[in-house]
């Protein structure tokens, strides 16, 4: 296991680069100069001339060639620094530091939401097929998964505030300190985030316990006189969940990149707001930055994931 | 002897989206205390959903037992709550499936699938169960079955797992083991090991046994009596002796027919049957054999034979048994 630990770690590294080097380029393809959008300023009509411009150019690295500036940022990632903003001309990682938990806290309460009231929502469905609960199941799920999440956080906040004159608290309040107020800003937009995925855990967890009530050992296990719920709880859930776990690892992902629609809408300053808004202020750094961080959490939590499905199923034996 | 268990009239129907498919239709027959007892028929001939109605194991839906009686310990299975049937299935009636490979969960390790019933129904603790666990592993002639236990499914291979079922199924000493095709899914060499085990055992404990399977090799070596099965009901019945010796239905002979025999000359052709089995959702009117039956007469199109005795003990539906018996008492002298 330790063995197999280790190996999925050293290939972080292939896809790691891989990550960086489509970071690197995608920002460069784009039109627009991070030293241009800094000289017109926030109006982007401020007055410069060329020689600021060149100034400016040679001062962040832009005027070099592309291999050069490519080396120069992983070399300094090896050292453990994501180097300076383009923008804000402050070190990139205080700001990681800063906003990182804030979207991380947003992505795993989505992850929650989504997989507790997925998981029973789809046990429901798939125990009660064609009846009235599975056809309310069905419902939300389709509803979840046809409904794009900057809708459903629209009409979240439509409806908070119009029907019942209700704004969450403004501001940041940090989950630690005072986890109250840090709940009431987190629970909606969480919500809004994750409903997709809830939609789309329920349909997969309805669809696989189906699959296996008609197994052979579910059978067997009622065979034995045991009674439903101990044929559903022990013999068939688990054997359920191992597509649930599968498709766990990818949502991950997508809910990260969700974050950076969801944060805009509920105004939560976290790092999906702070990608978008690098991405106008052709902020390179800051853009590179944060890719790294995205794509590092999405690999640590596939690793964790493999390891937790290898538990579920024991055919599964990592070397 | 006496009777443990008599199945009357048995419908159970499937009630599918293209029509009504009669799976087993008016099948009846008796088993008595620690009799093996053998139905054959080909496959979708109704025997395995014969079998899975006394357990009220029938997947509902589409599955249903629309009507008949099945009489186990003085009670009509079919009419017992939900909570009742529970204390029969493993406890008094167990099952040995087809798949031993499928029919086992695999994220649960041996242990926690053997102890289970233990525990459910023994009301054993957890090391009681463990101990008789272990017993009932090395009963069935697994090696090593403390370390096994631990294990899981798939480090068995198919007859270990089957041996396994076995153990489950006699841990709670039934009074009837219900063999569903147990040797179907295995190597032939681990076929008789298995038949054997089961029948050993099932002596030893006293416990009947009821083998479903498509072998007549099978029947006529481990079944005291033989009921013959075709599209959903029982057409000649009779110890594995009758059976044999004297088929007295058309559908019989031709079964042994088909079969290669080694006390025949090898140039000796296999006689298959001819035609398809029936289409069980558009069941002919009359004898359901008759499009495949060579002995067919006039009366097979209008009436279904009934199944009646043509020697004692031994019953067959066809309206020709008599004729056939005679020949076949000829044919054996």
């Amino acid at each position: 296991m330790q063995a197999y630990i280790a190996k999925r770690c050293l290939l972080f590294i292939p896809t790691l680069l891989l990550a960086t080097l489509i970071a690197f380029l995608l920002l460069r393809v784009i039109p627009g100069d991070p030293a241009l959008v800094k000289l017109a300023g926030e109006t982007g009509d401020a007055s410069f001339t060329q020689a600021e411009l060149h100034d400016l150019q040679v001062k962040l690295g832009t005027d070099k060639p592309l291999y050069v500036q490519y080396g120069k940022w992983m070399w300094g990632m090896l050292q453990l620094d994501f180097g300076q903003s383009m923008y804000f001309e402050e070190p990139v990682a205080q700001d990681l530091i800063d906003k990182f938990p804030i979207t991380l806290e947003l992505t795993v309460l989505a992850m929650l939401i989504a997989t507790i009231i997925a998981v029973p929502l789809g046990l429901v469905s798939a125990i009660k097929q064609d009846t009235p609960a599975d056809y309310i199941s069905r419902f939300i799920s389709i509803a979840g998964v046809a409904l794009p999440n900057f809708w459903v956080g629209i009409l979240i906040v439509y409806f908070l505030v119009l029907f019942f004159a209700w704004m969450p608290p403004l501001g940041y309040a940090n989950l630690w300190e005072d986890p109250a107020t840090n709940l009431q800003q987190f629970i909606f937009p969480a919500l809004a985030l994750g409903f997709f995925e809830m939609a789309f855990t329920a349909r997969v967890t309805r669809s696989s316990m189906l699959e296996v009530y008609r197994e052979d050992y579910t059978r067997t296990a009622r065979g034995k006189g045991l009674a439903e719920r101990v044929v559903i709880l022990r013999h068939a859930l688990k054997n359920a969940l191992l597509p649930v776990v599968t498709i766990s690892g990818f949502q991950f992902g997508r809910l990260l990149a969700g974050t950076v629609v969801i944060e805009n809408i509920f105004m939560i300053p976290g790092m999906g707001r702070l990608l978008l808004d690098s991405v106008f202020h052709r902020d390179y750094t800051m853009v590179q930055a944060i890719v790294v961080v995205i794509t590092v959490s999405v690999l640590v939590l596939n690793l964790v994931l493999d390891v937790l499905y290898g538990w579920l199923n024991p055919r599964i034996r990592y070397s | 002897m006496a009777t443990l268990l008599e199945v009357k009239d048995l419908r159970t129907h499937f009630f599918t989206r293209e029509g009504v498919v009669k799976a087993v239709d008016g099948v009846s027959y008796a088993i008595e205390e620690g009799e093996t007892l053998g139905l054959v028929g080909e496959s979708g001939c109704g025997k395995s959903v014969s079998a899975l109605s006394i357990m009220r194991l029938v997947p509902d839906p589409p599955g249903k037992t629309v009507g008949g009686e099945i009489i186990f310990d003085g009670q009509d299975l079919l009419k017992l709550p939900d909570s009742e049937i529970r204390r029969v299935r493993g406890k008094q009636i167990a099952m040995v499936y087809q798949e031993p490979m499928t029919s086992l969960n695999p994220v649960l390790t041996i242990e926690r699938q053997l102890t289970e019933s233990l525990e459910l129904h023994l009301a054993m603790s957890k090391t009681e169960a463990r101990r008789e666990a272990v017993r009932r592993l090395e009963q069935v002639g697994i090696p090593d079955p403390e370390r096994r236990l631990k294990q899981y499914p798939h480090q068995f291979s198919g007859g270990m797992l089957q041996r396994v079922m076995i153990a489950i199924a006699l841990s709670c000493n039934p009074k009837l083991i219900i063999a569903d095709e147990p040797t179907t899914a295995l190597d032939v060499t681990i076929q008789a090991q298995i038949l054997d085990l089961m029948k050993n055992l099932s002596r030893e404990y006293g416990v009947s046994l009821l083998i479903i399977t498509h072998n007549l090799g099978v029947v006529a070596r481990y079944a005291d009596r033989v009921n013959i099965m075709y599209a959903g009901k029982v057409i000649e019945r009779g110890t594995a002796r009758d059976i044999y010796r004297h088929p007295s239905h058309p559908y019989t002979l031709g079964l042994l027919n088909s079969v290669p025999r080694l006390d025949l000359p090898r140039t000796e052709k296999l006689d298959p049957i001819e035609g398809q089995p029936p289409d069980l959702m558009h069941l002919p009117a009359g004898c359901a054999f008759r499009e495949r039956c060579r002995f067919a007469i006039a009366r097979c199109a209008q009436e279904i034979p009934p199944l009646r005795p043509v020697s004692a003990g031994h019953l067959s539906a066809c309206f020709v048994a008599e004729t056939l018996l005679s020949r076949a008492k000829e044919h054996a002298a």
